[in-house]
C-alpha cells in the first residue's frame, strides 16, 4: 500500500499529478482552489519541475499550449472567472492536439459569483465552452482519493487522444480533508511524443516538426499535418466519436429495483447518498446513477432505466445544467425532476444541498 | 575585408522568395532574413523554436526546416515562456506583430519582462493591424489614417506606444532595441541589435527584445519606394532607434 496522507482535495491534484509523471504547471490564484496552486509552488521547483505563477488565466493557457507542445506533461487549475478567460486557449489546445490537464475547482455564478463551491460551470465545461465547437474529457472525482486518482487518469486520456482533459470538483470537495493513499495507477501503454517541438537536431529522422493553434488554416511544409479545413473536421469528429464510446464512466448505486433515481456528481452525489442511505432504511427505494465523467454523457444507462419506469431526479448545485444531459437520456420516457441551487440551506454563499434537502424531496415524491 | 550578405539567400531560407505570401515591398521578408541569418551565425539552428504569432510574417515559420509553431494572435509570448521553461536548452524566438505584442499581449509582453524570462522577442512594428485590413494598433503615429482612426489618429485616441523603451524600465529584461531597414545602414545595424539580443538569451541573462520598424506598401496605400520614405520620414522620428538596455546581469 502506498503512503497515507490527509490532504484536502486541492493537495490531492498535486499528489495525482506527481504520481502521473507531470512536468510542469501553471497558474493564476483563484479561491477555491489557492491550495492547488501553493502545493505545486512548494512541491514542484525543489523536484527540479516547473512552476509558473501566470499574469493571468489567458496566460495559464497559452503558456500551458507552449509547455505542452514539448511533449511534457502540463497542466493548470482555476474556478470561476479563471476558467471563463481560460476558454479560448481551450479551444486551440483542441485544434492544435495538445495533451494537457486542466483542474477545474466549481464556485458559484455567474459573475464573480462567490469564493465558495457551486456546481455552475457544468455547461461550459462539458460543451466546448470556447470557439468552435471543440469536445474534451470531463472527469468529475467525489472524494479526495478519486481526486488524486482522476487526475492520473486525465494525464493518460489527454496522451492518449491528444486533447486537453478537464478534471471538474468544486469548492466543497476542494477545500474536504479525507485520508488519500498515493499509489500510482497502471494504463496501457502511450505512444511516443514524436510529434513533439524539440529542435531539429534532437528528431530521429532530421525533419522538423510544426505544432499550430492553426490546424486546417495553414499548410506548414514540409509538415502539412491536414491538408484542408475539412481533413481537420473529419480527425477531430473521429477522435470525438471513439471517446462517446470509450471513455463514459459512472457508478451505479442501488438502481435495480429503484422506484426514484438521483442522478448527480461531485459534492451533490456525495450529499445524495446519504439522503438515500436514510431513505433505504424507510424502505423507500431510491437508487443513484453517479457520474464520474460528464463528458461523454452516459445517455445510454439513463434511457435503459428511464424506460423501466423510475422516476428521475436531478440533485445538482446550480439552477439547471446537468439536467439538459439527463432530459436527452431520459427520452421523456418518465418524469424528471430537479433539485438546484435554489433549494441551498442557507442564503448566504455557504448555503448547500444537505442531506435534509434531498431527503425532503424524496419524500415529496414518494410519499 | 569582413564580408557582410546583403543580397543572396539566407541558407536557412528553404523555398525561393518568389513562393513568399507577403506583397511585393513588404519587409516582414527582410527581417525574416535578418533572423534566419543571425541564427545561422550563431549556430543554434538545431536547437531553434521559431514561434510566429505576427499575421502577416507567418512566412517566417513557412520559410524555414528549423522547429516552429503558430500559435493565435496575441499568444506567441506565452507560448515561448511555456516552451523555453520546459526546454531550456532550445532556443526560442517568438516573433510577433505590433497589434499582436503592443495590443493583445501586452499583459504577457510586460509579465514575461518581470519574469525575466529568457527567450527573444521581435517585434514587427507596421504601425496597424495588416492582415485585418489595417486598423488602428497602440504603435499606430499622430495624424496616421486608419481604417478605424478614419481622420487620422488624434490625442482623442492617445498616443504611439513605445514599446522598448516602457520595457527598458523592467528589471527582468536585459536587451531592448528598435531597429529599421529602410536603408543598407540601418539593416545592418538591426541585425547587430538581434545578434545582440540572441546572446542574451544564450547566456541566459533575461529577456530580450527588439523592435523592427516595417514598411507596410499594401497596407499603408504606397508604392514600395514611398513606404520606405514613409518610414524614414515619419516612423523614425516618432520611434527613435537604437538600443535602450544592454545589462549583462539583472540584478
Ligand atoms: C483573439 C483574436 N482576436 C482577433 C483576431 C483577429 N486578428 C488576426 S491578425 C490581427 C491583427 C494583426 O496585427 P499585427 O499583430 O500587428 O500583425 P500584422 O497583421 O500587422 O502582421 C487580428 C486583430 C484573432 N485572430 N484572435
Ligand atoms: S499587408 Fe502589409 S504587412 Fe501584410 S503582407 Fe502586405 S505589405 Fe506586408
Amino acid at each position: 500500500m502506498g503512503e497515507r496522507l490527509f490532504v484536502i482535495g486541492n493537495e490531492a491534484i498535486g499528489w495525482g499529478a506527481l504520481n502521473a509523471g507531470c512536468d510542469a504547471y501553471m497558474g493564476y490564484p483563484i479561491t477555491p482552489q489557492n491550495e492547488t496552486t501553493e502545493w505545486f509552488a512548494k512541491e514542484f521547483p525543489k523536484r527540479g519541475k516547473v512552476f509558473v505563477q501566470s499574469q493571468s488565466e489567458v496566460g495559464s493557457i497559452n503558456i500551458v499550449f507552449g509547455a505542452a507542445s514539448t511533449g511534457h506533461r502540463v497542466m493548470t487549475s482555476t474556478s470561476g472567472p479563471g476558467w471563463g478567460l481560460m476558454q479560448e486557449g481551450m479551444s486551440h489546445l483542441a485544434n492544435g492536439e495538445l495533451p494537457c490537464v486542466i483542474s477545474l475547482v466549481q464556485r458559484g455564478g455567474p459573475g464573480a459569483g462567490t469564493t465558495r463551491h457551486g456546481q455552475m460551470d457544468y455547461l461550459s465545461a462539458t460543451r466546448g465552452g470556447g470557439q468552435g465547437g471543440y469536445k474534451n474529457i470531463v472527469l468529475t472525482p467525489a472524494s479526495v482519493q478519486e481526486t488524486h486518482d482522476f487526475v492520473q487518469l486525465a494525464f493518460y486520456l489527454a496522451d492518449k487522444y491528444l486533447n486537453p482533459v478537464i478534471v471538474m470538483t468544486d469548492g466543497l470537495l476542494g477545500q474536504m480533508a479525507e485520508p488519500l493513499e498515493l499509489r500510482n495507477l497502471d494504463f496501457d501503454p502511450l505512444p511516443e511524443k514524436d510529434w513533439a517541438v524539440r529542435g531539429r537536431e534532437n528528431h530521429p529522422d532530421g525533419v522538423r516538426r510544426v505544432v499550430t493553434a492553426m490546424q486546417g488554416l495553414m499548410p506548414t511544409p514540409p509538415h502539412p499535418p491536414y491538408t484542408g479545413f475539412l481533413d481537420l473536421l473529419k480527425v477531430l469528429n473521429e477522435k470525438y466519436e471513439t471517446m462517446k464510446e470509450s471513455e463514459v464512466r459512472y457508478e451505479t448505486y442501488l438502481i435495480e429495483d429503484a422506484d426514484l433515481i438521483i442522478v448527480a456528481y461531485g459534492y451533490t452525489a456525495r450529499v445524495s447518498k446519504e439522503s438515500i442511505k436514510t431513505a433505504r432504511k424507510e424502505g423507500l427505494k431510491v437508487g443513484m446513477i453517479r457520474l464520474q465523467a460528464v463528458w461523454p454523457f452516459p445517455y445510454e444507462i439513463i434511457t435503459e432505466m428511464a424506460s423501466k419506469g423510475p422516476r428521475f431526479l436531478v440533485v445538482e448545485d446550480s439552477l439547471g445544467q446537468l439536467i439538459e444531459d439527463v432530459r436527452i437520456g431520459v427520452q421523456g420516457k418518465t418524469d424528471m425532476h430537479l433539485l438546484g441551487a435554489l433549494a441551498r440551506h442557507d442564503p448566504s454563499d455557504g448555503g448547500m444541498i444537505l442531506p435534509d434537502s434531498v431527503l425532503n424531496e424524496i419524500y415529496r415524491l414518494m410519499k | 575585408m569582413k564580408k557582410e550578405l546583403v543580397s543572396g539567400l539566407p541558407k536557412l531560407w528553404a523555398h525561393h522568395p518568389a513562393e513568399r505570401l507577403e506583397c511585393p515591398g513588404c519587409q516582414y521578408p527582410v527581417i525574416t532574413r535578418i533572423v534566419y541569418d543571425v541564427i545561422d551565425e550563431l549556430g543554434v539552428e538545431g536547437k531553434t523554436i521559431l514561434i510566429n504569432s505576427s499575421a502577416c510574417g507567418y512566412g517566417i515559420v513557412l520559410t524555414t526546416s528549423m522547429d516552429a509553431m503558430f500559435p493565435n494572435h496575441g499568444q506567441g509570448i506565452d507560448v515561448a515562456t511555456g516552451v523555453k521553461r520546459l526546454l531550456p536548452d532550445c532556443f526560442i524566438i517568438s516573433f510577433g506583430g505590433d497589434g499582436d505584442v503592443a495590443a493583445i499581449g501586452a499583459g504577457a509582453f510586460v509579465n514575461a519582462g518581470q519574469r525575466a524570462e529568457k527567450y527573444t522577442l521581435i517585434m514587427v512594428n507596421n504601425g496597424h493591424f495588416a492582415m485585418t485590413g489595417g486598423q488602428l494598433a497602440p504603435t499606430t503615429l499622430m495624424g496616421q489614417v486608419t481604417t478605424t482612426s478614419p481622420e487620422g489618429r488624434g490625442p482623442d485616441m492617445g498616443y504611439p506606444a513605445r514599446m522598448p523603451e516602457m520595457i527598458a524600465t523592467v528589471q527582468g529584461v536585459a536587451y531592448s532595441a528598435r531597429g529599421a531597414a529602410n536603408t543598407p545602414a540601418n539593416f545592418l545595424k538591426t541585425k547587430k541589435y538581434v545578434k545582440k539580443a540572441f546572446q542574451k538569451q544564450i547566456d541566459n541573462v533575461g529577456f530580450s527584445f527588439v523592435e523592427f520598424l516595417s514598411a507596410c506598401p499594401t497596407g499603408w496605400h504606397m508604392t514600395p519606394q514611398e513606404s520606405i520614405k514613409w518610414v524614414e520620414e515619419k516612423m523614425i522620428p516618432a520611434l527613435p532607434l537604437g538600443e535602450f538596455k544592454d545589462v549583462d546581469t539583472l540584478d
